[in-house]
């Protein structure tokens, strides 16, 4: 008996049950009770959502074209989800009303976004600068796919949606806010008080009011404000609402960073005859951006989750796209469906955030010691 | 001459400072003074008036959720009080549920059982990944779908759930109750001075007091014995099922459910996140020196951890609460009567004035904004560490 118990001790996995799961009368009851939790909870989902849910076709196997045909609508109260809706409505989750025949262009900018991105994210990747290049003119590849030019026929805004606003606003309100929001992080640190003043009013005003009252208002009155010909239209108005709410905090992550830089460093510099903006460019900013980087990816994260507010002001979203379906007569009801494909959609680009973020964390931590 | 003037003013530091400021201002005041001109002509154009003079005209519409009466005949000044109340309503109830959920989830993501900690981890990732907003219309959702008014949920004999709110007894104050309430008052008041009285004392003599008890028992037991002596002035009204609905009893409607559920679980999420980190933020050696010192377990977690984790919780703290209040504004999703809803939204269609509707809105939430933070930056102060530590 002795042998088993010693036996046992000496095995890291049992030291590690025991220590985590049943080091005390208390905690042993606890994992009992989170295992029943864990094991209703998940039993329950993955019923619903696998085992016992519809994919494309019902249990008698045939195709769902709709909500009656549901097999939980057949037998009620006795299947799980009904995913045909996800299948059928595809197309407009992805891209809105974009015409069939051209989405190959949605298709193929979504294709190059990563490569985009990934210059900018990992500094030690091969070939980084040109990544870096094709970061810069991706815009006008992508605006010239999306929107059409010579050779591509015009796709006005009004058709885009689903996943491609939620992106295109997340993504643009990004890169647009990135500079803006240096040049306010430098003039709220200014020493000229006018600039600084400006700086502080505008950066606290913006985050004093909720996003839905910037989008409203540069919705309602953008036009206001524009002469005659100009007139700019949904989607256009909300990326500026949605770029300059952006800015204002991405702005203060920034300086958290600009604030963390010894003063030494720019003494230092001074002292070699540099100008404020040699200082600033090759002195300070390298250093404050990337201790800023991971309070500037959760503001990020931030945005992405709140460009769904766009449906308020009634452009189509993911969500917006969502909240069409099921206002569809032939497939409503089925909410959970719905919303809990919406949510793994917006979990999948924020968790992938977040554990960027936290990689960069730890990739700093050990950068400096 | 003239050359060196140049010079100055582009080499010295102070002059250039005073040219880039003129430029600036002067490119702004332009820039104001082009759009204000835009505004003008565009408002003249298409025949929009101006002015606040809508603020006393009969809103014509009506408001389901309300705190203070309202019909359609009453003004669109007192649709705004309607609203605001509505959305601090909504701020303090999800300030205070959010508290309590993030603290608990906070302290089971250190909880020495390794099932709990990733259930609460679990929670966390999933609900601070999805949009506040879609979790608004989620819960809605799950509200709206729950049985109709004849099959309701009966929770306590007393809760009636169903798919137009929740039904429960409404009290009835009668006379003498307000002294209840103000012995209430009476009691707090008079704890807060028990207690510095004795802190005093216990700091000359050295010996220590059950504080928390006696004042517990002070505030819990004044009221009720008020309540005995004024013989019991309160009565609860029961909402009955008569036809197609509840008599009596008052509603909480499935918008305000909604609005609660998804801005409390979303924001507790953040808020077990900055619990969670200020309470590691204390270091080891804190807790092993007051074990040391032969504290009990719980005086540790009182006198030593929380006050120090607090310096560290409270500014994220606030922040989570003004992101909550300005959150609570996308009521207008689910139809929730809050400041941008009714005020912002049918207000400002009715009478078409955009930018003195949305200019009092924005006023109005960076005033609430200002103020959160005000009284949270004096709590701040007064757990910060005192003297020059």
């Amino acid at each position: 008996m002795s042998v088993i118990t010693q036996n046992l001790s000496r095995n890291k996995y049992f030291n590690w049950t025991v220590k985590n799961l049943f080091s005390s009368w208390v905690n042993t009851i606890m994992t009992i009770i989170a295992i029943i939790f864990v094991y209703e909870i998940g039993s329950f989902f993955l019923n619903w959502s696998i085992f016992s849910a519809d994919f494309r076709t019902n249990f008698q196997g045939e195709l769902i074209t709709d909500r009656i045909l549901c097999s939980k609508n057949i037998v009620p109260g006795e299947y799980g989800a009904c995913w045909a809706i996800i299948y059928v409505r595809w197309d407009q989750f992805m891209y809105g009303l974009y015409p069939v025949e051209e989405t190959w262009r949605v298709n193929l900018t979504y294709a190059l976004l990563p490569f985009a991105i990934i210059g900018i994210l990992f500094d030690k990747l091969p070939f980084r600068k040109i990544f870096i290049y094709f970061t810069f003119i991706f815009p006008f590849i992508a605006y010239f796919l999306l929107y059409g030019g010579p050779g591509l026929s015009t796709v006005g805004t009004n058709k885009w949606g689903g996943l491609l606003v939620t992106l295109f606003l997340g993504v643009t309100g990004i890169g647009l806010a990135f500079p803006l929001s240096i040049l306010l992080a430098l003039g709220r640190r200014s020493k000229m008080p006018i600039i600084k003043s400006l700086c502080i009013v505008f950066i606290e005003f913006i985050r004093g009011v909720p996003l839905i009252t910037l989008l409203f208002t540069a919705n309602v009155m953008l036009p206001l404000f524009l002469p005659d010909g100009v007139n700019p239209d949904n989607l256009l108005r909300a990326l500026v609402a949605v770029t300059l709410f952006q800015s204002a905090y991405m702005a203060e992550a920034i300086r958290g960073g600009l604030q963390a830089i010894p003063k030494g460093h720019i003494e230092a510099a001074e002292a070699l005859g540099l100008t404020y903006w040699q200082t600033t460019r090759k002195i300070i900013l390298p250093q404050a951006l990337k201790i800023a980087i991971p309070p500037i990816v959760n503001t990020c994260i931030g945005l992405f989750k709140d460009t769904s507010l766009v449906l308020i002001i009634g452009l189509f979203d993911l969500l917006g796209i969502g909240r069409a379906a099921l206002a569809d007569m032939t497939w409503t009801k089925l909410y959970y469906e719905v919303y809990v494909f919406i949510s793994l959609v917006f979990f999948i680009f924020c968790f992938g955030m977040s554990r960027y973020s936290l990689y960069l964390e730890k990739k700093l931590k050990t950068d400096n010691s | 001459m003239q050359t060196s003037f140049i010079r100055k003013i582009i080499f010295d530091e102070k002059s250039r400072a005073l040219l880039i400021q003129t430029l600036v201002i002067g490119l702004f005041a332009v820039f104001i003074y082009l759009i204000a001109q835009q505004t003008s002509y565009n408002l003249e154009k298409r025949g929009i008036s101006t002015g606040f003079d809508f603020l006393n005209i009969a809103a014509g519409y009506d408001i389901s959720i309300r705190l203070i009466p309202f019909s359609s005949e009453d003004t669109h000044l007192r649709a705004y009080f309607v609203g605001l109340l509505n959305t601090l309503m909504i701020a303090v109830c999800g300030c205070i549920l959010a508290t309590i959920l993030g603290f608990l989830v906070g302290i089971i993501r250190l909880s020495s059982n390794w099932l709990f900690r990733n259930i609460a981890y679990v929670y966390v990732e999933f609900t601070r990944n999805v949009p506040v907003l879609l979790q608004i219309i989620l819960y809605y959702s799950i509200l709206l779908n729950l049985p109709k008014i004849k099959q309701a949920f009966v929770i306590f004999d007393t809760f009636y759930l169903t798919n137009r709110g929740l039904f429960s007894p409404s009290p009835i104050f009668k006379e003498g109750f307000s002294l209840v309430f103000w012995s209430f008052i009476f009691a707090i008041v008079f704890s807060i001075l028990l207690k510095r009285f004795l802190k005093k004392k216990q700091e000359q003599t050295g010996k220590q007091y059950p504080i928390f008890f006696i004042n517990s028992a002070i505030i819990i037991f004044t009221p009720i014995l008020f309540f005995y002596i004024m013989g019991m002035p309160l009565e609860f009204d029961s909402p009955v099922l008569k036809g197609f609905n509840f008599k009596g009893g008052m509603v909480i409607r499935p918008e305000f459910l909604g609005m609660l559920f998804g801005l409390s679980i979303y924001t507790a999420a953040f808020i077990s996140e900055t619990v969670r980190s200020g309470i590691i933020s204390v270091s080891k050696g804190q807790r092993e020196a007051s074990q040391a010192l032969g504290l009990k377990s719980s005086f540790v977690m009182r006198l030593i951890v929380i006050p120090q984790a607090l310096r560290v919780i409270i500014p994220p703290l606030t922040s989570q609460y003004l992101n909550l209040t300005k959150n609570s504004s996308l009521g207008i999703a689910i139809g929730y009567a809050d400041l941008v809803h009714g005020f912002g939204g049918i207000s400002l269609n009715q009478t078409g004035r955009a930018i003195e509707i949305m200019l009092i809105v924005m006023l109005t939430y960076l005033s609430i904004s200002l103020t959160i933070s005000l009284f949270m930056n004096i709590y701040n102060k007064s757990v910060q560490f005192k003297g020059n530590a």
